[in-house]
């Protein structure tokens, strides 16, 4: 009876809360709030300082939920837009939809982070993850001379593809169109998202998954599995910058600042190694989950500005089409 | 008297005309070889069809403006007389309301006609559990109780053997028959028409003959009636 | 004048009603995103190379699928064994099966890691490599061969008997007497069927495309709007994948269109002919195959499956209600639309009947999101829109299943019903409905197993609050959580065919035919 009442008293309190509160709408991808996401915690983190309902709304993934936003125009009833990545960051400033972050902090990034709108909340290295039993190349042209058998993800529907894309651009430059037709033979196939290729690598269809440094953590950390490696390619790997921006329409601007300036905090950063599987964008005061240190760490980091970015993403991939499609 | 003033129908080809009166008190039996048009004229008395020309007068009052549910008509078709899925009271029901809700009065109705038909108790049993014969009598039941001085019989017991066709035509006359009703009945056997029918009218490409008393017509038969006999 | 004959009395205005509904979220929906991107794209080479793939393999995937049918419907129509009913039944499941549930289960089989290639490397035999062309048509083979089966098995066995007897009699060839006028009248309809059932497919070419060669029209559709943002090439993507499905429906309308076959199937003909030991091997064979081809990934569903059961998430449970509740609405929605549509009938309901066929219902989300945003927040409607989106989808299967059902009690008893004065509506009531329970039952069946799969749309209206098995599903396997994403989707094959089995049954029982 006690727990009843205690119950009953707390859905009043909820329902009251409810109906006073400002509300804090952001926009994310699925995979951040799902159950088993970094979405549950860190909205009970905030909410806990906020005094406000925060709310998630997935749409896809980070393509899709831009494409959302583009569609619901000003209108839009995000606040706050979550998990776009850096090559998607200079399309969604130029909808205008933006507001500058104000948000200065010291980031644990591989590279400087200069952006006024967008604020990083995590980032990991695009790697191949495979079995550590498969013998492991040392860079691109050595896969292609392999026969190790590989799945990746359409540039066109995901950002893992379009980084890959991007990563091979960096890398090798006008020679990226021969690197892509080496591939071909070892590409088993090209899914729509980063799942598909992912359970297609776990299923055995192929030796290796396009996905992060960080992958191995997963299996390690909760699995108990160590038999998961991530190849490091002495070319260097490109990295994925998850940030997040305030739409500048917002009716709540006090509650998006105040959670822009929150994702560089405790209760945010915390969360991401073992949610998001991400290295966090500020490290945590106890640092990296044990496991993390086993992960490996690439020489070189790669990453086009925003910018450049763009300007190469179509012509990449009618290259990427051209080679693929032979 | 029913009477057929100049009518005319065609369709795809086919034309029907009729120009005919019907006795009432009487079953006329509308002989002919299939394709003849027998049918299809209880179809344009029915209403199911509407002719290009002439009128169809019941006692003075023109018919063809008339929806089918509306004209003083039953029909017993060929077959698909009941509805499966419903028992035999709510099938011969349907003949009172048609949407089913029958009153105490309605049920003893049908509990009377179902008497008359020698069909007593079987009220809750569904057609599929009924011989062929006692699915005629529920048919016929329904058109004894939906009592309308027209009655078009379209070959309605031509799956019973001839023992039991026989049964139900004199069933027929005996229950339907009344001063003021007109019968029409279409067969395709000869002795069906002698047995039940007090005239008969022939039909032979497309066009209706005039009725003419049954002993009269096979004592010395027309040309027409002749080659359909087969004589 | 001519007057036409006394029309049966059926109720048209609803049918109508339906019309006007399938053509707004079909072309109207296509219209708003017309209208919204401002301009007519212009096609790129790679979205003429999808549209040329689309085809192919479309057309490859129907043929395959009737040209196996052939030996197997046979088989099944003239051989008596154990299991044959059981068989039957199952060859109902992969046409309702969730896509991305069956792929997983093809690829179980047909894999790089697969079975069929771990047999051959065993025996040193070069191994199958699926992704690709042919992979996209063993797919689309999976898929519908059962559906071409069907039709084939129900053509051997609605001919009359008294024929196999007069050709046993005569001493003549059943396969020329009485197998080739009889195919020839069913497989072009079988064959535009399938072909149409393949023209919108995404998913397949999605995961076994093997690359951008393999992109069909709807994937090329999906990646302008996630990727492009370019509503203008979407719209006239969709509007060429409508055009090439109506000059199929055109060329359909010239044959007789086989309806899905309901239940009935487990009758068997005495026959005379296939007694050589040649034909009994030759018709084994075919059923063997075909079984182990059918029946086999599936088990690898359930088998991969059961073993994931337990580490199902919590929220399984409200996202079962939720798909549970998407489908059972869905299905009472498309019943009463597809009788109101059957009733009608007519060109326009044949015309409504095909549009959803090949409609985009990736550029139908969009529209309708387009359209309702201004309005409301379209993330309130998602359970709404997945409800709408799989009446729409499930119509056109549903409203063929009825048709020649209806047609035959308008047939048999419409001028039963006028004589007896019933009013249009008691008609319907009393005897329309009642006489179409079977089918009805069928066709409600197939849609709640259909409606239990997810269409892509739903990601655009989708929040945390409203997440649908499928879609959980996938975020399964989006967080690494495979062996959960197996159980998820064990889950979701087992509700579709109990759906499937109860309405199917539940039509069956005491219907008195």
């Amino acid at each position: 009876m006690k727990t009843l009442s205690h119950v009953a008293g707390l859905c009043l309190i909820a329902t009251g809360a409810l109906a006073e509160t400002p509300v804090l709408t952001v926009y994310t991808y699925d995979g951040f709030n799902s159950e088993w996401g970094p979405g549950p915690q860190i909205e009970t983190n905030f909410e806990a300082e906020c005094g406000c309902d925060l709310q998630f709304v997935g749409a896809g993934d980070g393509a899709a939920v831009l494409s959302r936003l583009k569609l619901e125009g000003a209108n839009t009833d995000a606040d706050i837009v979550l998990g776009l990545d850096t090559n998607l960051t200079a399309d969604a400033a130029a909808t205008g939809l933006f507001a500058p972050s104000g948000v200065s902090v010291a980031y644990d990034l591989p590279i400087a982070w200069s952006d006024e709108v967008f604020v990083p909340f995590d980032w990991g290295y695009f790697a191949f993850v495979a079995g550590k039993d498969v013998a492991a190349p040392a860079n691109f042209r050595d896969l292609a001379a392999s026969d190790l058998k590989i799945v990746i993800q359409d540039p066109r529907s995901s950002t893992p593809g379009l980084g890959l894309l991007l990563w091979i651009k960096a890398a090798y430059g006008d020679e990226s169109a021969q690197i892509w037709a080496d591939l071909a033979d070892n590409i088993v196939t090209v899914t729509p998202g980063w799942s598909e290729a992912y359970g297609l690598f776990l299923e055995g269809e192929a030796d290796a998954v396009l996905s992060y440094t960080t992958s191995p953590a997963y299996h390690l950390i909760a699995e108990s599995d160590d038999t998961k490696t991530a190849w490091v390619f002495d070319e260097g790997h490109y990295m994925q910058v998850e940030v997040a921006g305030k739409i500048a329409g917002t009716d709540v601007p006090d509650l998006a600042d105040a959670f822009l300036a929150f994702i560089a905090t405790e209760g945010f950063q915390g969360v991401i190694p073992t949610t998001n599987w991400m290295y966090p964008a500020v490290m945590p005061a106890a640092g990296l989950p044990a496991g993390f240190e086993t992960l490996v760490q690439p020489a070189t980091a790669l990453l086009l500005s925003a910018e450049d970015a763009q300007a190469a993403t179509a012509p990449a991939i009618e290259e990427w089409r051209a080679a693929l499609s032979q | 008297m029913l009477t057929c003033d100049a009518i005319r129908l065609e369709r795809d080809g086919f034309a029907l005309s009729a120009d005919v009166s019907f006795q009432a008190g009487a079953l006329t039996a509308l002989v002919g070889p299939s394709g003849a048009g027998k049918s299809s004229f209880l179809g344009l008395v029915a209403g199911f069809d509407i002719p290009e020309s002439g009128d169809i007068i019941w006692n003075g009052q023109p018919l063809v403006p008339i929806p089918p549910n509306q004209r003083p008509v039953a029909t017993l078709f060929q077959d698909n007389n009941l509805f499966p899925h419903l028992t035999v009271e709510q099938n011969i029901g349907l003949g009172l309301s048609p949407r089913l809700k029958l009153t105490p009065a309605q049920r003893v109705q049908v509990q009377e006609v179902l008497d008359q038909v020698g069909l007593s108790g079987l009220q809750d049993r569904k057609p599929g559990t009924l011989s062929g014969g006692q699915q005629s009598r529920v048919a016929l039941a329904r058109v004894l109780l939906m009592n309308r001085p027209i009655v078009l019989l379209d070959e309605p017991f031509a799956a019973l053997g001839p023992g039991l066709r026989a049964e139900m035509l004199d069933l027929v006359r005996t229950r339907l028959i009344a001063p003021d009703r007109v019968i029409l009945l279409v067969t395709h056997d000869p002795q069906d028409a002698r047995r039940a029918a007090d005239y008969i009218a022939v039909v032979a490409e497309g066009t209706i003959g005039a009725p003419q008393p049954t002993a009269e017509v096979f004592a010395s038969p027309s040309e027409a009636l002749r080659a359909y006999l087969g004589q | 004048m001519a007057r036409s004959p006394v029309a049966i009395i059926a109720p048209r205005w609803p049918g109508a009603v339906v019309v006007a509904l399938v053509l707004a979220l079909t072309l109207g929906t296509l219209a708003s995103v017309l209208f919204r991107a401002g301009a007519i794209g212009t096609l790129t080479s790679a979205d003429w190379s999808a549209v040329r793939f689309t085809v192919a393999q479309a057309f490859v995937s129907a043929a395959v699928s009737v040209v196996l049918a052939v030996p197997v419907a046979r088989a099944l129509a003239r051989r008596q064994f154990r299991g044959r009913s059981a068989l039957i039944t199952l060859l109902g499941a992969p046409f309702i099966l969730p896509v991305i549930v069956a792929v997983l289960g093809l690829l179980a089989i047909f894999g790089r890691n697969g079975i069929l290639n771990s047999v051959l490397k065993s025996f040193d035999l070069p191994t199958l490599f699926i992704y690709g062309f042919t992979g996209v048509v063993l797919a689309h083979v999976f898929f519908n061969l059962p559906l071409a089966i069907r039709i084939l098995v129900q053509g051997h066995l609605s001919v009359p008997v008294e024929r196999y007897r007069l050709t046993a009699s005569l001493g003549g060839s059943v396969l020329r007497l009485i197998e080739v006028p009889m195919l020839k009248r069913l497989l072009p309809g079988a064959f535009l069927s399938i072909f149409l059932i393949c023209l919108t497919s995404f998913t397949v070419a999605l995961i076994l495309g093997g690359g951008p060669s393999a992109t069909t029209v709807e994937l090329a559709i999906y990646q302008a709007v996630r990727f492009d943002f370019s509503l203008d090439r979407a719209a006239v993507l969709a509007a060429v994948q409508m055009a090439i499905g109506a000059c199929s429906a055109l060329l359909v309308w010239r044959f007789d269109l086989p309806q899905p076959v309901e239940g009935g199937l487990d009758r068997h003909s005495m026959r005379w002919d296939g007694q050589s030991l040649w034909a009994r091997v030759l018709d084994g064979t075919a059923i063997l195959l075909t079984a182990l081809f059918l029946v086999l990934p599936l088990g690898m569903v359930i088998w991969r499956g059961v073993a994931g059961l337990g580490d199902l998430p919590d929220v399984i449970w409200p996202a079962i209600g939720r798909s549970m509740t998407v489908s059972l609405v869905a299905t009472a929605l498309t019943s009463c639309a597809a009788v109101a549509m059957a009733l009608r009938g007519g060109r326009a309901v044949a015309i409504a009947m095909a549009l959803p066929l090949v409609a985009s219902s990736l550029v139908a989300g969009v529209g309708l999101f387009l359209l309702l945003h201004p309005v409301t927040n379209p993330a309130h409607w998602a359970l709404p829109v997945a409800i709408l989106m799989n009446t729409l989808m499930a119509l056109p299967f549903a409203t063929r299943i009825l048709q020649p059902s209806v047609e035959a009690v308008q047939r048999d008893y419409g001028r039963l019903a006028v004589a007896l004065g019933l009013s249009r509506w008691t008609y319907v009531r009393l005897i329309v409905l009642p006489r179409i329970r079977r089918p009805l039952g069928f066709a409600a069946g197939l849609t709640a197993a259909l409606s239990m799969g997810d269409l892509g749309v739903i990601a655009l209206f989708a929040t945390e609050q409203q997440q649908t098995l499928p879609l959980l599903m996938y975020q399964l396997m989006g967080s690494y959580r495979t062996d959960a994403a197996w159980g998820a989707a064990l889950v979701l094959l087992g509700l579709c065919l109990v759906l499937f089995i109860i309405m199917d049954r539940g039509g069956r029982i005491d219907a008195d035919l």
